[in-house]
């Protein structure tokens, strides 16, 4: 059960830079392991995350092996107009996820 | 609890002072000598932390990890806080209730239950802890079969009930009957064990701050169990941090769920008694 935590200010004034959060669970599996009988675990990885305000794409990131299970991305942003952020990620084994959060730019 | 440092200096020190009373200074004279000869054996002793020194491992933490367990939407724990809450509403079993089904609201109903835990059981005649705890009302409220150890459902389903007494303090154990297995987990506790003979107490009561390996030993104070640590990239219980340093000291691990682990829990439980509940934690 794939789940996502987003954390992004609700109401901000407008100019304002913002931080967004984002978590999402994902065993990140490297795909170098191998099990108790010697047989190579495949890759499970997300490869792709992309944050789109209000249809724009305003960051993205591609994630490899050897990043930890759980990814946690935050990045930075300058609030212009309310709306909805949007956020997408895509991995191996067609994993997609989504979310989104509104902001209200005073 | 001794406001002395050293348990066996502390023994000596009121020997000599019942000693002065009663019998004056020929027996004081007398009484001297041994304190010196029992301060100089003390490196080699367990040294108890005085409770006023006690701290918490997320002080050692890097400002990262501690704005980890802070921020709920940052903290990978909430992921299993959240299927907990999932489970705790889910009907199980041939029976056919869910947890909600008779304890209701867990925010109101479990509050402070895993700040007392372990806790002894009537029937068992003997301390159980949270896990064990829940697959006994699986086993006999449900009819559902038991949770595995350190599977997913389990450690989600004790990080909500955990994450209901954070900010609380650990409660000190008023059930006498608890005394003995206190006791067994403190000589656990202080025995030295394994290839390398160590005893945990050899770390955590008297090297911590010290540097293992470059990193900072802690007191091992259980406040946040079960824990998000960085190095598991996954949630895991106290058992299994238990594990980890037992296998550390190359000594045999005791079974998930055994007496000797349930002692022990029980006693660092005792030892943190006072102490906040942070659950669920962040470690490296």
């Amino acid at each position: 059960m794939a789940r996502a935590l987003i954390n992004v200010p609700q109401k901000v004034k407008s100019g304002q830079v913002i931080e967004i959060k984002t978590l999402i669970s994902h065993i990140m599996e490297t795909g170098f392991r191998h099990d108790n009988v010697g047989k190579p675990i495949p890759r499970n990885i997300i490869t792709t995350f992309v944050a789109r305000y209000n249809g724009e794409e305003i960051f993205r990131a591609d994630l490899f092996p050897a990043i930890a299970a759980n990814p946690f991305l935050s990045f930075h942003t300058v609030a212009t107009e309310s709306g909805t952020i949007e956020f997408e990620w895509t991995g191996d084994n067609g994993f997609h996820e989504t979310g989104s959060a509104k902001i209200t730019v005073e | 609890m001794m406001s002395t440092q050293t348990r066996w200096v502390g023994e000596a020190k009121r020997a000599h002072h019942r000693g002065a009373g009663r019998v004056g200074m020929a027996l004081r004279a007398f009484a001297h000598p041994t304190i010196v000869l029992l301060a100089l054996c003390a490196p080699l002793l367990a040294t108890e932390i005085p409770l006023d020194q006690r701290r918490s491992g997320y002080e050692d933490l890097g400002r990262d990890s501690k704005a980890m367990e802070d921020d709920d939407t940052a903290n990978p724990a909430t992921f299993w806080v959240l299927d907990g809450e999932t489970i705790w509403n889910q009907k199980a079993g041939t029976a056919n209730k869910s947890c909600a089904d008779c304890h209701g609201d867990a925010a109101q109903s479990m509050k402070g239950v895993a700040a007392r835990y372990p806790a002894f059981d009537e029937r068992l005649g003997r301390p159980v802890d949270l896990e064990e705890r829940i697959n006994l009302e699986r086993r006999d409220r449900q009819n559902a079969a038991p949770f595995k150890f350190e599977s997913h459902d389990l450690l989600a389903l004790t990080a909500y009930l955990g994450r209901q007494s954070r900010g609380m303090p650990i409660a000190e154990a008023t059930d006498p009957r608890l005394k003995p297995f206190i006791a067994r987990g403190r000589a656990l506790f202080e025995q030295r064990e394994g290839q390398i003979n160590m005893s945990c107490a050899e770390c955590h009561d008297d090297n911590w701050g010290r540097k293992l390996a470059g990193n900072i030993v802690p007191q091992a104070h259980p406040t946040g169990y079960p824990i998000y640590r960085l190095e598991w990239q996954s949630l895991g219980s106290l058992q299994r941090r238990l594990r980890n340093c037992i296998v550390g000291m190359r000594a045999e691990s005791y079974e998930f769920g055994s007496p000797e682990f349930v002692a022990l829990e029980l006693f660092l439980m005792q030892r943190a008694r006072g102490m906040t509940i942070e659950t669920p934690g962040v470690r490296p």
